[in-house]
């Protein structure tokens, strides 16, 4: 459960995930940037979480091989002949 | 509208839905991969999303906002078309223990290390490989909340509206799923994993 506000490592911890997804705000999220201005353990935790989360993002994009394109590219041109959508 | 008007407009609408469906290919791939973790079924997942992107495409308001509709419709079929086909796993009878697993908390040192730093000792090892290990390893439901967050950042709001749970479902399995994938890393890429390899050596 969310910290009613950030008063200690452990809380700060509990809401970084969310901070770092851009979903926390508010006075936690001012709270939590104060905390890791002033917390030498916390703001490294969160440098390493960022890369991470950094890291699983790269893996986005799948080299997409002739067969895949091949089928994409005839699905696109069928569509052309089908009803207006 | 005459009929004339409406093929130019016809024809407009399909180069444009092709140029971005053309664009936006590697990702939605990558993402039917991620979802399916099977290339035969990622092809197919793909094929039928932009077969209902085709159909629906007159009920996109904003063509701005065409890359998470598209992938709302990709995470729709996958979970009606494959997920449903699979039994549905409890999230609490998954017996999860891994909630805190943290790789950071085994490696950081409170003292500054004037030999190194472990925490860029471990990056400098992961491998892109040693992360796709991982993300497959977790199972549904975390994996495809950590598909839609982390890989294809997704807003908490627009994960849930894709995997048709509430925003708090979403929060509990990031974080299920993010520590279970840290404990995968840490047990096969992490320090802990036995006596270290090059990188030559696990490529």
């Amino acid at each position: 459960m969310r910290p009613t506000s950030i008063t200690s490592c452990e809380e700060a911890i509990r809401v970084l995930a969310e901070h770092l997804d851009h979903e926390l705000g508010g006075r936690l999220e001012a709270e939590l940037n104060a905390h890791l201005e002033t917390c030498r353990s916390c703001c490294s935790r969160a440098e390493f979480e960022r890369e991470l989360k950094a890291r699983i993002r790269d893996l986005g994009a799948e080299p997409v091989d002739h067969g895949v394109a091949d089928r994409v590219h005839a699905l696109l041109r069928s569509f052309a002949d089908s009803p207006t959508p | 509208m005459s009929m004339a008007t409406e093929a130019v407009r016809s024809s407009a609408q399909h180069e444009w839905f092709a140029d971005e469906v053309q664009a936006l290919l590697p990702k939605l791939y990558g993402a039917a991969v991620k979802l399916c973790r099977d290339r035969t079924n990622a092809e197919d997942l793909v094929a039928e999303a932009l077969t209902r992107a085709w159909a629906k495409l007159p009920t996109l308001a904003d063509r701005g906002t065409f890359q998470g509709w598209l992938f709302r419709i990709l995470t729709n079929v996958y979970i009606s078309q494959y997920r449903a086909a699979r039994v549905r796993p409890e999230e609490e009878s998954l017996g999860v223990d891994a909630e805190d697993f943290s790789i950071f908390e085994r490696i950081h040192q409170p003292i500054l290390l004037w030999w190194g730093n472990p925490e860029q000792e471990f990056f400098d090892a992961l491998l892109r490989t040693d992360l796709q290990a991982a993300l497959d390893s977790l199972p549904e439901p975390y994996r495809s909340a950590v598909v839609l967050v982390d890989v294809y950042e997704l807003s908490y709001r627009d994960a849930g509206a894709a995997l048709d749970v509430p925003v708090g479902t979403v929060r509990s399995r990031l974080s299920r799923g993010r520590a279970l994938m840290q404990k995968h890393l840490w047990q096969y890429a992490g320090p802990g994993r036995g006596p270290v390899q090059g990188k030559g050596e696990r490529e």
